[in-house]
């Protein structure tokens, strides 16, 4: 599969979740694990245009797919994403851990929505677990970067 | 695209404490670039995965790990057995009955609570240990289950702990004032029967874990794990593993999220620490959520019975005596402490002189209760809302009024209450009028009338918290005078390096309260530089860090300790820095000054020395100088001005500050499914001198989040075999984007009288959150029958059963009036 631009070919257990994939064999340790039931979204991910759940998904079940997760938002040089900068600018984590999920949900949302509503943000992120912020400092810098136009 | 920059560069030097710097954590955690334990690898390690107890109590017959040892890739098991041989019990906090438990990190021959650990198994995958782990034999004999501490502390109920001889863990009668004489004084005696604090906590998002390596050279053992409070760990780690605390290096970097959690995983630990050896590789452990549901620190669960109230007739409340009986659940991993930490806050923000409290705590079936976010003060802080709001609707007092006419008042300060805490500022009314106009209370009837109109039951509530921080930790006297501890300390390490680069290392763990930002914001003041130029080392590292007993990040203290001990350091720093200046100019000290990066002669700012040359000079190139030259090197322990309380009298200051919140709320109830909404809502935090506003409201929000979700949809559910019903978040449901209300905050400055920079801890002031909620359901309630709200949880069901039967509720209270 195809990786933050990266192609990877890998011989993976059956029983694998593409989350420990992500984690374990690859070190990419920026994709978080919450929970154990699919609730909380800190494992989110991008596949194709869409945000998934990659503790929800087997390894081989992606097999062939392409693949963003928030190591892949910056460039190369530390250039943040205008929503990583609206992240930091609003306050919108404290201890970060649901963060890059919250980042890969509202991407993909954007790229579809460019400027969501304050709801369309909500409702995007309803399968996203925040235990620090409130949600609101997330909700808005989301919306913020909407309205300035730029994702 | 933009690069990520604190607002430093145009702030106003000397200007950065008080701004909303963003913070500096923030660029790597963005990235995905943060290290959590859960994140650090080494070659060959073997994760580890308990086997847990099916039953809430047995007996454990037999063990045969056989099967699973003989499974290719497992690397072996630990057992109870193994564990009695190799530890002693934990160090017991409770003086007996309750000194008498004895804890292992494994269950030995006996397990108490459903999830206990059993066995653990260490394996080559993570999958391969789960696997394994069901393939471990264990037979047990289940008994008797116990799920209510009322019921525990009943003659003949089953025991836990044999011997304990029961299941009591800690009993105290706390009086003070001439609780007699108020009641004698008083115009109406209000009595109600029971009131329940529901059992919940803050399940921080990422659950325990470690990554433990065992160096056998030295002796030494190194864990990468989120414990928020390594001193404590280590005091309970070391004397159980036979060891020295010098062989337990404890390492944090970032956390996800601890809310007083994560204090008590020393268990864990010591079997990770066995195992590393054991096996002789490094040992990974990942707690997955089901488990930390069943097993993490539960907040304490809580009753009060039979509660009377002293009221003069124009509303004065001048005292109460209540029974409170508190749920600690199968072991005492921080308990009974729960037993004092509540007296901080006894009389809450009321002028109450006289009070009467038993303080009863049992051992159930249940999972081990630990610090949760306003640990044992939000009981009882619940408990006093609850209280005035029951007598307001009881004897016709409107409730704002009431609140007002007890408050501690802003002229009282600094107040000394009935059991010598001291509250060191703060004005009450004045946030709980904020809170009030910021939520519309002033047309509150219009809107009642407009809701009603839509067949909903609107109700205004209010809850007023106090969050007391900075222990003074000689209160474990009052409930163990055994114990040797008191005080309090912390520390930090400032210093120049030789390039002149300024480093700042902490004693503390923090977990999202933004550390590295504030300590930079106060050490770029005293240094007169940019706060982008203070490193600020991340996390905690008890083997090259600075660190003192009490060192960890809890109980709202950072603020105040944390802040205070870079403060000293960088004060320590400035004053070498001026002095060396001094030294090279040959002027006195008083001629220099510190600015813009650069220590220079006041009146002659070509003379001027940059931070290189300071760190250099001492570092490098210290050859020549008369006296040796400052180290730049400054390390220092903050302690506050604590004294041990009175123990007979249980009387002595508990905490050092006072931060106020108060919140207000307007639900919306639909009296066909019992459902709240809560349509309006704020909060109002006054923590004296705030470092980073935004930082602080950041906390106020969390915690209020923290509160609706107790107050409305979380709760650790037992049945009565002891099986926790909610043991996901599937079942235990925390807010979502969507559930939260709109939110409103408002915020003051009073500053604290007793600390360097003015500051107080906070954090924890969101239990204000259940008891706004507590009383606005009441409110809306009073015109469908006027049900008494009893229960900090009140889910749609609970209070469709208000509004079926509200006599139920209303039975419970009675009032004496004279």
């Amino acid at each position: 599969m195809e990786i933050n631009g990266t192609s990877y070919e890998r011989d993976v257990p059956a029983s694998l979740l593409l989350v420990h994939f992500l984690r374990d064999d690859l070190d990419l340790t920026g994709t978080h694990v919450g929970c154990d039931t699919g609730s909380c979204g800190a494992c989110t991910v991008q596949l194709g245009d869409e945000a998934i759940k990659s503790c929800c998904m087997l390894a081989v079940q992606a097999d062939g797919a392409s693949i963003t997760t928030v190591e892949g938002l910056a460039s190369d040089e530390g250039e943040l994403t205008p929503l990583q900068q609206s992240f930091h600018e609003y306050h919108a984590l404290q201890c970060g851990y649901c963060t890059p999920g919250m980042l890969m949900s509202a991407t993909a949302l954007l790229e579809k929505n460019p400027r969501p509503s304050e709801h369309e943000v909500k409702v995007a992120l309803q399968g996203n677990i925040c235990r620090c912020t409130g949600y609101w400092n997330i909700i808005e810098a989301v919306v913020a970067v909407g309205e300035k136009g730029t994702r | 695209m933009t690069a990520i920059e604190t607002e430093a560069g145009t702030l106003q030097k000397g200007s950065a404490v008080g701004q909303s710097v963003p913070r500096k954590e923030d660029g790597r955690l963005v990235q995905g670039q943060g290290v959590f334990f859960d994140d650090v690898k080494r070659k060959d390690m073997g994760y580890l995965h308990f086997v847990r107890s099916p039953y809430a109590h047995a007996t454990i017959e037999s063990i045969d790990v056989s099967a699973a040892l003989e499974m290719p890739g497992v690397y072996g098991t630990l057992t109870g057995d193994e564990v009695a041989i190799l530890t002693d019990p934990f160090f017991q906090i409770a003086a007996p009955p309750g000194g008498h438990v004895k804890d292992y990190a494994l269950a030995v021959g006996k397990v108490r609570y459903l999830g206990e650990p059993v066995v653990a198994v260490v394996a080559e995958t993570r999958e391969l240990a789960r696997t394994a782990a069901e393939y471990v034999m264990v037979e047990y004999e289940p008994l008797d289950v116990l799920v209510d501490a009322r019921a525990a502390l009943a003659d003949g109920a089953p025991v836990l702990h044999e011997e304990c001889g029961g299941n009591l863990s800690y009993s105290g009668v706390w009086e003070w004032g001439d609780v007699d004489a108020a009641f004698a004084e008083a115009d109406h005696v209000v009595s109600i029967g029971e009131l329940h604090f529901d059992r919940f906590n803050s399940t921080p998002l990422e659950c325990g874990g470690a990554l433990v390596e065992y160096n056998r050279g030295t002796g030494q053992w190194t864990m990468y794990t989120n414990n928020q409070f390594p001193g404590f760990a280590a005091i309970m780690m070391g004397p159980a593993m036979r060891v020295g605390l010098d062989k337990l290096r404890i390492v944090t970097q970032d956390i996800g999220g601890g809310f007083g959690n994560k204090i008590t995983s020393h268990p864990q630990l010591v079997v990770c620490c066995l195992l590393a050896r054991k096996l002789k590789r490094a040992i990974q452990w990942t707690e997955w959520r089901t488990e930390f549901h069943q097993s993490m620190s539960h907040g304490n669960e809580r009753w009060f019975e039979n509660t009377e109230v002293a009221v003069k007739a124009d509303g004065t409340l001048l005292g109460f005596r209540t029974k409170a009986i508190d749920d600690a659940g199968a072991y005492l991993r921080y308990e009974p402490l729960g037993g004092v930490i509540w007296s901080q806050v006894a009389a809450g923000m009321y002028k109450w002189r006289n009070i009467w409290l038993e303080f009863t705590q049992a051992m159930t079936n249940k999972a081990p209760v630990s610090p949760n976010r306003g640990y044992s003060r939000m009981q009882q802080l619940w408990f006093t809302e609850r209280v005035i709001d029951i007598v307001a609707q009881t004897l016709d007092f409107d409730a704002v009024e009431i609140r007002r006419l007890n408050f501690v008042q802003p002229e009282d300060m600094a107040y000394e209450t009935p059991n010598g805490c001291v509250y060191d500022s703060g004005d009450y009314p004045r946030a709980m009028d904020m809170a009030l106009e910021l939520i519309g209370a002033s047309d509150i009837e219009t809107r009642r009338a407009e809701a009603a109109s839509r067949g909903k039951l609107l109700g205004l509530g209010i809850g007023s918290t106090l969050d007391s921080g900075t222990n003074n930790f000689g209160q474990s006297q009052l409930i163990n005078p055994e114990l040797q501890f008191s005080g309090n300390n912390e520390v930090a390490t400032v210093k120049l390096d030789i390039f002149g680069e300024v480093v700042v290392t902490l004693g503390t763990t923090p977990q999202g309260q933004g550390h590295e930002t504030t300590a930079a914001q106060v050490v770029a003041d005293i240094l007169h530089c940019d706060v982008d130029v203070v490193n600020v080392r991340v996390g905690h590292d008890s083997y090259w860090n600075s660190h003192a007993g009490f060192s960890g990040t809890y109980a709202s203290q950072f603020a105040v300790t944390g802040l205070s001990a870079v403060k000293g350091a960088a004060d320590m720093l400035a004053g070498q820095m001026v002095k060396l200046a001094s030294m090279v100019f040959q002027c006195p000290e008083e001629a220099i000054e510190l600015a813009d990066g650069f220590a220079r002669i006041k009146d002659n700012h070509e003379a001027a020395l940059p931070f290189m040359a300071l760190g250099a000079i001492p570092n490098a190139n210290n050859a020549g100088f008369p006296d040796d030259p400052p180290t730049m090197n400054c390390r220092y322990v903050y302690r506050p001005p604590f004294d041990v309380p009175d123990k007979e009298r249980k009387f002595g200051n508990l905490t050092l500050t006072y931060a106020t919140q108060i919140h207000a709320c307007v639900v919306e109830i639909d009296p066909e499914t019992g459902v709240t909404e809560v349509v309006d809502y704020a909060a109002v935090d006054d923590c004296g001198v705030r470092i980073n506003p935004q930082i602080v409201e950041g906390q106020v929000m969390g915690a209020t989040a923290h509160a609706i979700g107790a107050a409305l949809w979380e709760s650790f559910v037992y049945d009565e075999d002891g099986n926790l019903l909610t043991p996901n978040f599937y079942d235990y449901h925390v807010p979502h984007a969507l559930d939260m209300p709109p939110l409103k905050t408002g915020a003051f400055e009073s500053p604290s009288p007793f600390t360097p920079l003015g500051t107080k801890g906070m954090g924890e002031g969101g239990g204000g959150g259940i008891h706004c909620i507590c009383s606005g359901i009441q409110d809306a309630l009073r015109a469908a029958g006027g049900a008494i709200v009893t229960d900090s949880h009140n889910p749609y069901h609970r209070v469709w059963e208000m509004l079926s039967h509200p006599e139920r509720s209303r039975e419970t209270i009675e009032v004496t009036s004279r």
